[in-house]
């Protein structure tokens, strides 16, 4: 027993050490794995309040950008108005009618980050206002991400320039299907992977999200194609997509919810079980 | 000894507060990131308390975590060039380090500097093990490394020069 004391005292820094190193890496090996929330994150009063603070006064020196941006969005709204025959051929960007049972909750994005390989945003509306994890998020161009974690005024959102985040979309007017991923390389440009060659495409054909998943209604727009390749491995198209939004400079966002989506689930888990 | 435990609380928020605020916008090339926030470690006090210093640089790292979303990257980077620093100090300054009376801030050095330099380089390389955490990406650590390592010691030194105590 002494002895074991005296070995506890001497070594008591290294093993001090040992057991912080513990608990980060395995903090850190949580983080990596896709279908567990952190444990730490930016969704909490702290850094929730200290980033709110900063995105106000930011929004001090970007208030002439940011009002050009809703003008140019009215512009746009309003045109769509006047032309109501045009709203069938030109539903890119709007949120399309899928017959589904959406509500659509506004928020703003008050930290962004674009530059690592696991990018997360930010954003001011959380359990209060009905946010949950697995929302999807998109702003008046196209996809942003998906809800990650939640705390009672604030959310983090796994942002599409994330090598975890993986989004089924088809090609616009088309059924064949692919997975939209990142490489990590470039911030304007994703993948979308596994798209069959049968699939007729040509560059700057839209890309939208499929309706596959409950997460996001079907045809919102996520980027056009920009370059078509073979994958030597699998023989599928790999397209490269280049995004309409500007995943650098995001501010207002929408969390799409899906009303349907505790039903979709429950349902599917039960086919699975009678598997 | 009061006044130095007033003056490592202060450097811990103001140097965490200037990570969040400034050093995280900065982002050169988009590969290199400086973290001068690791300062904090490099100034404890040389003969101060490690256990203290393991958990209070275990601290700073995990509030970063929470601010950038990375888990337990910097926690972990942290702790090890915490844990590691009297090593450091060792090869930087030469084995009689304890005797003399040592300081970081002040001219600068080539002990100065390699103590430095070797930190920076020990935290950015876990850390950017620990962050991309993909072994298909080692180039892109090793870049990354290399270039944010410029960066922060550009900043630690130039932080080191302005916050430099006057002599009286």
């Amino acid at each position: 027993m002494q002895q074991i004391l005296n070995f506890i005292f001497k070594n008591s820094i290294l093993l001090l050490f040992l057991l912080l190193l513990g608990i980060s890496l395995s903090l850190t090996i949580q983080s990596h794995s896709y279908h567990k929330s952190k444990f730490i994150n930016s969704a909490n009063a702290v850094s929730g309040y200290t980033y709110q603070n900063i995105s106000d006064a930011e929004d001090y020196f970007s208030l002439k950008k940011q009002n050009e941006k809703l003008a140019t969005e009215n512009a746009r709204l309003k045109e769509l108005l006047y032309n109501k025959k045009d709203t069938l051929l030109k539903p890119n960007i709007n949120f399309p009618d899928t017959g589904g049972n959406f509500d659509v909750i506004q928020s703003k994005v008050i930290s962004n980050s674009y530059n690592v390989h696991e990018n997360y945003l930010t954003i001011n509306t959380g359990n209060k206002k009905g946010v949950n994890p697995d929302m999807g998020v998109v702003s008046n161009r196209g996809v942003v991400g998906i809800v990650d974690n939640t705390s009672a005024n604030y959310a983090t959102v796994i942002s599409m320039l994330n090598l975890k985040f993986k989004l089924s979309a088809k090609v616009k007017g088309s059924n064949h299907y692919g997975f939209l991923v990142w490489d990590g390389k470039n911030a304007g440009y994703m993948q979308l992977i596994d798209i069959p060659r049968l699939a007729k495409l040509k560059t700057g054909d839209t890309i939208v999200t499929g309706g596959r998943s409950v997460i996001f209604p079907e045809n919102i727009p996520v980027g056009k194609i920009d370059k078509i390749f073979i994958d030597d491995q699998t023989n599928y198209y790999t397209l490269n997509v280049r995004l309409f939004n500007d995943m650098t400079s995001l501010s207002h966002v929408y969390i799409i919810a899906n009303k349907d989506k505790e039903e979709i689930t429950e349902l599917e888990k039960t086919t699975k079980k009678n598997e | 000894m009061n006044s130095t435990i007033v003056v490592n609380i202060a450097r811990f928020i103001i140097l965490l507060l200037l990570q969040v605020v400034v050093f995280n916008r900065i982002d050169l090339f988009g590969v290199a990131d400086p973290y001068p926030y690791i300062l904090f470690i490099l100034l404890f006090p040389v003969n101060g308390n490690r256990a203290l210093l393991l958990l209070s640089a275990f601290f700073i790292g995990l509030f970063n975590d929470m601010f950038l979303n990375t888990g337990g990257a910097h926690a972990a980077a942290c702790i090890t060039l915490a844990y590691l620093r009297p090593y450091i100090f060792k090869i930087s300054f030469g084995v009689s380090y304890e005797y003399q009376t040592i300081s970081i801030a002040g001219k600068l050095t080539t002990e100065r500097f390699s103590f430095i330099l070797t930190s920076v380089v020990i935290h950015h390389i876990i850390l950017y093990l620990l962050e991309i955490f993909r072994f298909s990406l080692i180039a892109d650590v090793l870049i990354r490394t290399l270039l944010s390592t410029v960066l922060t010691l550009i900043f630690c030194i130039v932080i080191i020069h302005l916050t430099k105590p006057v002599k009286r």
